[in-house]
């Protein structure tokens, strides 16, 4: 280790920090007044300015904070595009925040913080890097939760949330544990040496039992099944703002950590994880499909659809090849974007001044509300996976990518999931076009949640015209991720 | 240090961490309990980790056992803040009594 330290790959985070610090100082100065129109836009800016500096840097992999912090395409790629998805958010839930009274400046300063600890996430080098990025993600997640602090709903979310989480932790650092007492290191690089082609012996079974708590805590992060009990109440309780930004960066970041431990020090022991995520992967497909079925309230519907579609995902993870991890990153970005895109018009509902949420209250929005009702029609064939829609080619690359990997009965179930699930999300179209108008909702006046729909639904349409750049980024990040492990 | 072997410290562990995990989901009657459990948790784990470190002649399992604490002291925060929230709102904190939404 050399003298100097080149803090340049840091940018990214050390200037989130930065501005979450400097935006505490505002935020408590001018609270009386202004404080969450001011902060808000500037926590946007920050969070920006960082994803272009993520892209803006040098890609080529380099590793810092002595050992526990990796910077490379696949870190660039993914910091940026969780970055921007929390900004999104941001501005999706401005007005939701206006008419909960809830607007706090505390808000965004909790957005940044959970946004620093995603970025680290996607840079974890070690189970030490691994678990405090982990942490500072999650912690500011469970306040928001519970944000609305004078609503047994919302904080009835947050304990539920707490407890959970905290149960996730402590399963993901016993496992960290194991495999560092079964192995001796914490780093990524000195694992997979040690569980490299040339190590003796084959995986300690300590280390296995390690591998395992470990991948059932980034399950919970990620809310798969038989991790996934939180979700509908949480989704549910907490404030629609909330569920949101939850449904959209975190679940990209969790991913992204996923693939980090998974392709990384464990790329070589695929054979040991590999069944536990085809499992979790099938059960997810199959519970969000099946239990989706007979929602009434929209967000729970959408958290059940959330636990689908990262099984949905994890098949292409479960693939193990860099093409599999290519299909993930596709499938999950298209989900957010589609997820983004949903809660914008979820926030829209409202009706004489309250916020409804029940399915039943969408009927008939087509005919006094012609383009909310095109966007939901757009978003639900596109969850549903109707071609030539985004969410269409998500599902047929992570389907191909587990094909070609030997896993055709996972891709079968996938698609009979998938077929189940087309049910609720039509329901909604139907919904929309062919039933009775109940009463019209409110004008919003809300800039930033149209911008943010309208982009949505724009990416959903036209991915089928202009896909490059995004099969181009995820090429470039899976091969950073994948050649270390796999390139032999 | 050769005077207590590794393999009763990981039993300790284990047996902690089970207490712990049992604790959070057989637990009927308070969310205090609940908050203990975490921390049991938490703790046998940072025994593995330290009996690790010291069987291994390797620091580093020392110096997460010291994160460990450190974020163990703010979820804690964040977890009794949530508690003290959720008792003005319910005026309980009975377990059966979370029960607003299926699940």
């Amino acid at each position: 280790m050399t003298a100097t330290l080149d803090l340049a790959p840091l940018l990214p985070e050390l200037l989130l920090a930065a501005a979450t610090l400097g935006l505490i100082v505002l935020g408590a100065i001018r609270e009386r007044r202004d404080g969450a129109a001011i902060v808000t836009p500037l926590a946007v800016a920050a969070l920006v300015v960082a994803a272009a500096a993520a892209l803006a840097l040098d890609k080529t992999p380099t590793v810092l904070l002595g050992g526990h912090f990796r910077f490379d395409a696949f870190a660039a790629i993914l910091k940026a595009l969780v970055l921007l998805a929390t900004a999104a958010s941001l501005l999706l839930i401005a007005s939701y925040q206006e008419d909960e009274r809830i607007d706090r400046f505390e808000f965004p300063l909790l957005a940044l913080c959970s946004a620093l600890g995603m970025s680290l996430m996607v840079s974890a080098e070690s189970l030490l890097g691994l678990y405090m990025a982990l942490e500072l993600q999650s912690l500011p997640l469970y306040v928001m939760a519970a944000f609305q602090r004078d609503q047994l709903r919302s904080t009835e979310a947050g304990l539920k949330y707490f407890v959970l989480g905290a149960l996730a932790s402590g399963m993901l650092l016993y496992g960290c544990s194991l495999v560092y007492g079964f192995t001796g290191t914490l780093s990524f690089a000195r694992l997979a040496e040690a569980f490299g082609p040339g190590a003796a012996g084959g995986m300690p079974i300590g280390a296995v039992v390690g591998l395992v708590f470990v991948i059932a805590g980034l399950a919970f992060k990620l809310a798969a099944v038989p991790f996934h009990m939180w979700t509908p109440d949480v989704y549910e309780g907490a404030p629609t703002s909330v569920t949101a930004f939850l449904a959209a960066a975190p679940k990209l970041a969790a991913l992204g950590l996923a693939l980090r431990v998974l392709m990384g020090p464990f790329a070589d022991w695929a054979a040991q994880w590999q069944q536990v995520i085809v499992l979790v992967s099938a059960a997810s497909m199959v519970l969000g499909a099946l239990a989706g079925l007979v929602q009434t309230n929209i967000k729970r519907l959408l958290a059940y659809s959330g636990i689908a579609n990262v099984g949905f995902a994890l098949v292409g993870v479960a693939a193990g090849t860099a093409e599999g991890v290519e299909a993930a990153l596709v499938y999950m970005l298209i989900y957010l974007v589609m997820t983004l895109g949903t809660f914008g018009i979820v926030l829209t509902m409202r009706r004489q001044g309250t916020y409804v949420e029940t399915i039943a209250e969408l009927a008939g929005l087509s005919q006094r509300r012609p383009l909310l009702a095109a966007a939901i029609a757009v978003f639900m064939f596109s969850l549903a996976g109707i071609p030539p829609l985004a969410g269409f080619f998500g599902k047929y690359f992570v389907f191909l990518a587990a094909v070609k990997a030997g896993l055709v009965w996972l891709a079968i179930l996938g698609v009979l999931a998938s077929v189940v699930a087309a049910y609720y999300y039509l329901r909604i179209v139907k919904l929309v076009y062919f039933d009775p108008a109940a009463e019209p909702f409110d004008e919003l006046p809300a800039p930033g949640l149209r911008l943010v729909t309208t982009l949505s639904a724009a990416f959903v349409l036209g991915f089928v015209v202009i896909p490059g750049p995004v099969f181009a980024a995820a090429k470039l990040a899976a091969a950073a991720l994948v050649p270390a492990a796999l390139g032999r | 240090m050769a005077a207590v072997p590794l393999g009763h410290y990981l039993t300790l562990a284990a047996t902690l961490f089970t207490i712990g995990v049992f604790g959070i989901f057989l637990n009927r009657k308070n969310v205090i309990v609940i908050l203990m459990s975490v921390e049991l948790i938490l703790l046998a784990v940072n025994i593995n980790f330290v009996a690790f470190s010291v069987a291994l002649g390797d620091l580093a399992g020392q110096v997460f056992a010291m994160f460990i604490l450190t974020v163990a002291a703010a979820e804690a925060a964040i977890g009794l803040a949530i508690v003290v929230v959720y008792f003005r709102n319910r005026g309980s904190i009975e377990v059966e009594d979370i029960n607003l939404m299926r699940g």
